[in-house]
């Protein structure tokens, strides 16, 4: 069989794309993107149902949305682009061609086929409104669950592609040395998505063969532990991408290099080790488990995983710092902050995902992962306004970032719009920010999660949540039409430039064959052990500002935390 | 553009730790050791502590025990559907009945002493949530979760469903008093 070895050299930054690599990146981010559009549109519906001055739609349809929201941003959009990543991380930043591009294209239409047949149960059918976590025995039509099997089996082989690419790397000797970083992280994200999908194989399928009757019954509470095996790994994923599309970003817009390989791909690795047992956070208030084992799930295996993003979130900005001090902005603590370019999408995107994803995200997940801290905000509001820091703010901000730089560099089209590309980031992060923070004020209150009606209108025994609470998800609701605004600004720039966009035109633009690899030969480096940044930063830190930003963020994290031991200190005693 | 390059230095791996990097790594280190003693803690010095006392059993079998509460304790019954409530004596087993959608027995209890509260879910997940106290427990079908609780303040607090159950998910509420 021949082997496609066309490539492209980017003009601008001197990428090289594989031909099938690219349209299969550029399938997959237009899959990503129209899963998002879908997604955005359910939100609108379900934000202003839950915004209960608004009240929008009866409950039928609210849970049917909810649900419908649920797997197409958390599972489709996020999957659909990750895989787009991993083929970038893999060919295109080494300059590989992808392995096997006929069985990637099988994978992106199993997950096409997967994706479509779940919103056939859940919008068409509308008898699958389970939310996407499908808590048996609550049940849903085979078709729900099915589909769900098909897109993991499809980004299961986009995994196993990736994986393939490398080693073609290796064998061909496309690059010198050790992958980047960016591709490290990427292979994180890999490794920790097969065995997600393998968890999610284990709770699935019996779910599938339950829904058609050939299983008499399913344990409700080993569906919770196998499902959050799946299902929260799989946020892992998303850290350990956007983490890599952070550092990725560093390099693109600062030409930062990591602060010290070693520290940085180490973190990554304690992804690895440390995560797969976190499942236990979500089983907290559930019977049938011991202390110890929620301790020790919870601690041993998470903290680790804490001090892993913790160490990112000092790394990345740190990288920043150092390159801007190198190229000058040196003066006090803030000054190479102050001078980032923060009218570039890609660059104050992808920060406000940093900030957003360590302070919002961050902190009250570590809160609520917490053993008995979870008792005063477990199924509260607080939960979604947790995630959507970290995989709204965090992940799915760090995407559109991307996209900005993939738009003129993989799609050669010149971005539309430049204009409102310059507010977007702010408008989604920081509407987005805010969102999830009056969410977790909701939360704090006692507000439930998927909830249609919290006045309780026509009940028995109606409760009255007090006034704050109502002011919150009123605010709630206000900041989530600023992100949704947002929202529909990079759907109109993405779309926009995509398909009606300036074709950026080379002159003599052409694929060009690679017979073998097309690293240049092994140069020997010369071993800089040494200190090695010159005259940069003060009091022998190279990176203060960061540091400071670092301690800030450690104090409001200390301070939060036990201001919420203190609030549990008020409720009725438990034993 | 190294991040997206291959490490310039082949040994990276020996480059020396970052005075900033490691000082943070130190620092983060530490907190992450003093969130871990939170925990066991609390369970020595702390009153919010789940037992994690459960017992696997069935619908028949603990709707039986509840019934038994019911027949010995009601004081009186609230609605129109007769919904009773209940008072049991300080220190006793109570059981609460989850189903769709409706929590049962009502319960009436004093401050300050102590109950062992049994919560099973006849069918699927539910979410015992007590407001406006803020105190949530996952409701499992099959297994009788017993915690002993003790309200400290006289009052009429609700008990509403925060585990998706459903299409009349938030129907689901009732009501605990404490005298
Ligand atoms: C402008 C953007 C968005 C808005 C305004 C929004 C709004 C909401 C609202 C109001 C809820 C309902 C919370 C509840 O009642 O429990 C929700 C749930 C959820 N959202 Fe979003 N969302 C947005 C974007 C996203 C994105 C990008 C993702 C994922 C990447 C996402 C993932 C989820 C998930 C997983 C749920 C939970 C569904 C469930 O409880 O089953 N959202 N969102
Ligand atoms: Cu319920
Ligand atoms: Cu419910």
């Amino acid at each position: 069989m021949a082997v496609n070895r066309m490539f492209r050299t980017c003009p601008t930054t001197g990428l090289k794309f594989h031909q099938p690599a690219e349209a299969l990146m550029k399938w997959n981010a237009v899959a990503a993107v129209v899963s998002l559009l879908v997604g955005g549109i359910l939100a609108l519906g379900v934000t202003l149902t839950r915004w209960q001055a608004v009240h929008l739609l009866a409950p039928d349809w609210f849970y049917l949305f909810l649900t419908a929201h649920g797997l197409n941003m958390l599972v489709f959009w996020i999957i659909f682009f990750e895989i787009a990543v991993l083929y970038f991380a893999g060919s295109t930043l080494l300059g590989c061609r992808l392995a096997t591009p006929k069985m990637a294209w099988a994978g992106f239409w199993l997950m096409v086929a997967g994706a479509l047949l779940n919103n056939y149960a859940v919008i068409f059918r509308q008898d699958s409104s389970v939310m996407f976590t499908s808590y048996a025995p609550m049940g849903a039509h085979p078709t729900f669950y099915l589909g769900l099997i098909l897109f993991a089996v499809g980004a299961l082989i986009g995994c196993f592609v990736f994986l393939g690419t490398l080693a073609v790397g290796k064998a061909e000797k496309t690059y010198n040395g050790s992958i980047p970083l960016v591709t490290f992280g990427a292979l994180t994200a890999c490794i920790i998505a097969i065995f997600t999908i393998a968890s999610g194989a284990i709770i699935l399928i019996p779910t599938f063969l339950w829904s058609l009757g050939l299983i008499e019954h399913i344990d409700s509470l080993m569906y919770r532990t196998v499902f959050w095996a799946f299902g929260h790994s799989s946020q892992q994923i998303n850290v350990s991408a956007h983490v890599a599309i952070w550092y990725a970003i560093a390099a693109i817009a600062f030409g930062a290099k990591p602060m010290s390989e070693r520290v940085s791909r180490a973190a990554f690795l304690l992804y690895i080790f440390f995560l797969q047992l976190a499942s236990a956070h979500h089983l907290l208030v559930d019977p049938g488990l011991t202390s110890n084992w929620k301790i020790f799930n919870t601690s041993y295996a998470m903290y680790l995983a804490v001090l892993a993003s913790m160490v990112h979130g000092l790394t990345v900005p740190g990288a920043i710092e150092v390159a801007q001090r190198e190229k000058g902005f040196n003066k006090g603590l803030f000054e190479w902050l102050r001078k980032a370019p923060w009218g570039n999408p890609v660059f104050s995107g992808m920060f406000i995902s940093l900030m957003g994803f360590g302070f919002l995200g961050g902190i009250s997940g570590v809160m609520m992962g917490t053993e008995q801290l979870n008792l005063i905000i477990h199924n509260t509001l607080y939960v979604p306004g947790h995630f959507h820091a970290t995989v709204v703010v965090g992940t799915t901000l760090a995407f559109m970032s991307l996209t900005y730089f993939l738009i003129p560099v993989l799609f050669r089209r010149q971005m539309m719009f430049p204009l409102l590309a310059k507010w977007q980031p702010y408008l989604f992060g920081l509407g987005m920010s805010g969102f999830a923070l009056f969410m977790m004020g909701a939360g704090t209150l006692g507000m439930p999660r998927r909830h249609w009606d919290v006045s309780f209108a026509g009940n028995l025994f109606p409760h009255e949540f007090p006034g704050t609470a109502w002011l919150m998800i009123a605010l709630m609701g206000i900041s989530g039409l600023v992100a949704i605004v947002g929202g529909i600004i990079y759907l109109l720039i993405t779309v926009g430039s995509v398909f009606l966009g300036k074709k950026i035109e080379t002159p003599d633009f052409k694929y060009v064959k690679a017979r073998e690899g097309m690293a240049p030969a092994p140069q020997p480096v010369a071993a800089t052990l040494t200190a090695h940044h010159g005259n940069i930063g003060m009091a022998g830190f190279v990176a203060p500002g960061t540091f400071v930003l670092a301690i800030v963020f450690l104090t409001s994290f200390v301070l939060y935390y036990f201001v919420n031991w203190k609030y549990l200190s008020t409720v009725w005693p438990l034993s | 553009m190294s991040a997206i390059l291959p490490p310039p230095d082949r040994v990276w791996w020996k480059q020396p730790i970052d005075r900033v990097e490691g000082t943070w790594i130190a620092i983060a280190l530490v907190w992450c050791l003093i969130m871990f003693f939170m925990m066991p803690y609390w369970h020595v010095f702390g009153k919010q502590n789940l037992a994690n006392e459960a017992f696997k059993t069935t619908p028949e079998a603990y709707t039986r025990k509840a019934q038994e509460v019911v027949d010995k304790y009601t004081v009186r019954t609230e609605t129109a559907q007769n919904i009773p409530v209940v008072h049991p004596p300080a220190g006793s087993d109570v059981y609460l009945v989850a189903r769709l959608w409706s929590w049962w027995p009502i319960l009436e209890l004093e401050a300050g002493k102590s109950y062992r509260i049994h919560l099973m879910s006849m069918d699927w997940l539910h979410g015992f949530s007590l407001q406006p106290e803020n105190i949530n427990i996952e409701v499992h079908p099959g297994y009788d979760h017993v915690l002993t609780v003790t309200p400290t303040a006289p009052g009429t607090y609700s008990v509403i469903c925060n585990e998706y159950c459903g299409i009349n998910h938030h129907t689901m509420a009732s009501k605990i008093y404490v005298k």
